[in-house]
């Protein structure tokens, strides 16, 4: 299944205050991987992100998602294959209510009633927050926030998943929650963040970044494991496979 | 800076709603054709920005009172006149509705001074001219300052002449003029340095976000003659018709009321002198909190329409003395019978 | 500061009101707000020296305040924050207007007096009426009847959007300003530099994030025109209450029922 390939050739981008964010960037990511970009802060994630559903075009080099180069022209086809999940949920609740937020992807496809209805539903049972759907989204917990905001996108029946440091402000519960319902999915998935420890959970693939070039792409186990690597991109080992400080075991 | 019912007549409160109400019709058809579409959430957000900014107050500088920022000028800036005149009025309008700011039925005249200053003469005709396609901070400073100062006195002069044209306050135009302008000189002076300080922050910070509105044009293809002949058509017309209905029943606002008789109409006493005081109230009243002061809808109450007596007939006022109280008693049996209910339930 | 606080608290607390169930909260929303209106209309064009023939439109809210669950103590906490402000304006008409126009026993009345305490129901009962409109729609179903009803569209999108994200601007303001505070040493009011610094700062945050909303509105297919899921739908029993309501008002506007009633009473008294 090709068109779910997402593939990205010497992509380079700069701010409008010269600010060098991505300096060139090349991988290639198969149907159904799930792959982890981690990298300090400000390392460039987030611009790269930006770039696979068309946000930011490309200054130099080329985006390809599926079968397609992102252009002006496929930009719109490519927005509905890529779903992406913002760090901050509030940007992406914005309608007065749960279900309308849900229902805003689908009627803008022009889908008949039935069906919008019928995949919000959908989208929230698979998110577990259907007793939400009345309620406006100021009302919601973090946590419920960023099911809900899931939900909005899995309402676009997206092939592939980006997401943005999605645990970040998560309590321990809620971040074990997510991190259960993101396992059940079987999309191909982009994930940017600081939690290494989800990674090892949920990616077997990471990329590391620093200062706007990839420093390692491999498997995830691989990667952790290499702490010299790790300590060159402003990095730490997770939690987990560190040394115990007190009785010194992993 | 807010109109106040008080001071307003139905005719002239309905006259201004219409032409907001036409001003918001054809920003709304702009805006929506506009093909810049990430101005919907941006109008949103500024909108709620606006909120959030008057909950921090300053010291006006040399005076030692404090006060908060309008906004409009700002809004003009960043997004051009249509949709920040879109954006002052959802702002206006929810005021109205939460704070019970301004009244309802000087909504309209509260959009008009407070929107359409701002965005259709300051921005394009002071602002625009003066900043023109590359900002610095000069420029911003002197076309900010301009743009506040005579926004608010266009706006002052348009609550002058409201309240003129209600014909509530007996109050000389010149005397009325020579007490709010010059106020209004030191509030949009203020606003001008608030707009200034804040536009120029941003410049420094991001100067492309300038930039960018800096390049649009600020009115498109509508032009802004068709917008301000729009708006006087509008007000015109609604005015004439209004005025005409007013003025073919005697008693004016209340033609739809059916008059009770013997009415003694005397003189009110010493109404020059209320009147110049209401002023006075008024203008000390919106230097601490100008921006979105309250007002309530008391308004239309504080200076009724006819400077006539009530009549003063001793059957009717023992009547209405019998059967107000009685009313208000059944009232409050009402409200209690439905707490006991709720309570049982 | 304090008085946006506490409005933000009212602001959350109407939307846990307007979230309840009752045969008010069950009509069509379009019928509540025309029926307002006509309410407002009608209060406002009264004379000034009006009150007895206004109190019918008390005990016309307190029976939809009763229906819909509003308590009293919620709206009079609110009339009383508000209502400094009408006795401001109103107070002067005692004063200038000292024209006696009934005699009460020993008690001489002025005709401002009369108008001040007109001017004070006036501003209760246009007050109630709006809380009571939100207390049992919400804002947000109170906007999607404008639109229905013709406010333009995108208009009524923006004043949702406004209030969506009021909640969260006026928190990220409020965390800045404490910062702020927390650095300043108890030295009050801000400069109008920092006052420059601290709003220009949220300026361009709700700019990003203005952006990144767009953003997120393109990636779920936005194009331009905002479409929300219409459930509106008007029954017979709607615009039968409407109407109910609608020559209700009207007849209470039209004909002074206290004096009526009074009229009544007083003239079968021997
Ligand atoms: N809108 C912008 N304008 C100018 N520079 C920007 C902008 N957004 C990001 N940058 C800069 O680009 C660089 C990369 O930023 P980016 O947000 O992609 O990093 P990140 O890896 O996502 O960081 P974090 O982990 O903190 O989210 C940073 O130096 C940042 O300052
Ligand atoms: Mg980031």
């Amino acid at each position: 299944m090709s068109h779910h390939i997402v593939e990205v050739q010497d992509l380079k981008h700069t701010y409008p205050d010269n600010t060098a964010a991505v300096r060139g960037i090349s991988f290639r990511i198969h149907h159904g991987e799930s792959v982890a970009v981690v990298g300090a802060n400000g390392a460039g994630k987030s611009t790269l992100l930006l770039h696979l559903n068309g946000y930011l075009t490309p200054q130099s080099g080329t985006v390809r998602i599926g079968d397609f180069p992102l252009t002006r022209e496929t930009v719109k086809d490519i927005r509905r294959t890529v779903g992406m999940i913002f760090q901050d949920p509030d940007d992406q609740l914005f309608m007065p209510t749960v279900y309308e937020d849900v229902a805003f992807g689908p009627l803008n496809l022009g889908l008949p009633a039935e069906e919008v209805e019928q995949r919000v539903q959908q989208a929230l049972s698979r998110t577990g927050v259907e007793h939400l759907s009345e309620r406006p989204p100021y009302k919601l917990s973090g946590g419920e926030k960023r099911a809900v905001a899931i939900a909005t996108v899995l309402a676009m029946s997206p092939d592939i998943l980006v997401m943005d440091e999605p645990t970040s402000n998560l309590d321990p519960r809620s971040r074990r929650s997510l991190i259960e319902l993101l396992a059940g999915f079987h999309h191909t998935k982009i994930i940017a963040t600081h939690d290494l420890d989800m990674v090892m959970d949920l990616c077997e693939r990471t990329i590391v970044i620093h200062e706007g070039r990839i420093t390692a792409d491999g498997p995830t186990a691989a990667i952790f494991s290499d702490d010299q690597l790790l300590r060159r991109s402003h990095l730490e080992q997770p939690l987990r496979m560190q040394v115990c400080p007190v009785c010194s075991k992993r | 800076m807010h109109m106040a019912d008080a001071l307003l007549s139905p005719a002239i409160g309905g006259t201004m709603w219409a032409a907001t109400a036409t001003g918001i019709a054809v920003c709304a058809k702009k805006v929506q054709k506009d093909l810049d579409d990430s101005k919907i959430p941006l109008m949103g957000v500024l909108g709620a920005f606006i909120f959030a900014a008057q909950m921090i107050n300053f010291t006006i500088p040399a005076t030692g009172s404090s006060g908060h920022l309008g906004g409009g000028m700002i809004l003009a800036i960043l997004l051009g006149p249509c949709a920040a005149f879109l954006t002052i009025a959802s702002v206006l309008t929810v005021q109205a509705m939460f704070f019970a700011d301004g009244g309802l039925l000087a909504l309209g005249c509260n959009i008009f001074n407070l929107g359409v200053f701002p965005c259709f003469i300051a921005y394009p005709f002071i602002y625009r001219p003066i900043v023109g396609s590359t900002p610095n901070p000069t420029r911003i400073a002197i076309g900010a300052t301009l743009g506040g100062i005579i926004g608010l006195q266009l706006g002052a002069l348009g609550v002058v002449f409201e309240t003129y044209l209600s014909g509530i306050s007996e109050l000389p135009l010149k005397a009325f003029l020579s007490a709010m302008l010059p106020i209004h000189l030191g509030i949009g002076l203020v606003e001008g340095l608030v707009t200034t300080a804040v536009v120029t922050f941003v410049w420094k910070a991001r100067p492309e976000i300038l930039q960018y509105s800096a390049l649009s044009r600020p009115l498109g293809n509508l032009g802004l003659r068709k917008v301000l002949i729009g708006l006087g058509v509008a007000a015109v017309v609604t005015g004439g018709a209004l005025s005409w209905f007013a003025s073919s029943f005697p008693d004016g606002l209340e033609w739809s009321m059916a008059k009770t008789s013997g009415k003694e109409e005397l003189e009110a006493p010493a109404s020059g002198i209320y009147h110049l005081l209401a002023g006075i109230q008024e203008k000390t009243a919106f230097l601490p909190d100008y921006g979105f002061k309250n007002s309530g809808e008391e308004a239309a109450a504080s200076e009724g329409t006819a400077p006539s007596w009530p009549a003063v007939d001793t059957g009717t006022t023992t009547a209405g003395l019998v059967g107000g109280g009685l009313t208000l008693a059944l009232a409050v049996v009402i409200g209690l019978l439905f707490r006991r209910r709720k309570q049982t339930l | 500061m304090a008085k946006i606080e506490s409005a933000f608290v009212d602001l959350s607390y109407l939307d846990t009101l307007a979230a309840g169930d009752s045969v008010v909260h069950r009509l069509d929303p379009r019928v509540k707000v025309v029926t307002t209106a006509i309410f407002l209309l009608c209060v406002v064009s009264f004379d000034k020296y009006a009150i007895a023939a206004m109190l019918p439109f008390a005990l016309f809210l307190i029976v939809i305040m009763g229906l819909g669950g509003v308590p009293a103590s919620f709206v009079l906490k609110k009339l009383a924050i508000t209502s400094p402000f009408a006795v401001m304006i109103g107070i002067f008409n005692p004063i200038f207007d000292q024209h006696i126009v009934l005699h009460l026993g020993p008690l001489a009345v002025t005709g401002g007096w009369l108008s001040f305490l007109s001017i004070i129901l006036r501003f209760c009962l246009t007050v109630t009426a709006m809380l009571v409109l939100i207390a049992t729609t919400g804002f947000n179903a109170v906007c999607m009847a404008l639109e229905r009803l013709g406010v333009p569209k995108i208009f009524a999108v923006q004043m949702l959007m406004l209030y969506r994200y009021i909640f969260v601007l006026v928190e990220e303001g409020q965390r800045m300003h404490r910062a702020r505070a927390l650095r300043a040493f108890g030295r009050r009011g801000l400069d109008m530099k920092t006052f420059a610094h601290l709003v220009g700062q949220l300026l361009l945050r709700t700019i990003d994030r203005g952006q990144r909303i767009h953003l997120a509105m393109l990636c779920r297919g936005f194009d331009g025109t905002i479409r929300i899921r219409q459930q509106l739908r008007i029954t017979g029993r709607d615009i039968g209450t409407l109407l109910l309501s609608a020559i209700v008002l009207i007849a209470m506007r039209q004909l002074n029922l206290a004096l009526l009633l009074g009229q009544l009473l007083t003239d079968s008294l021997p």
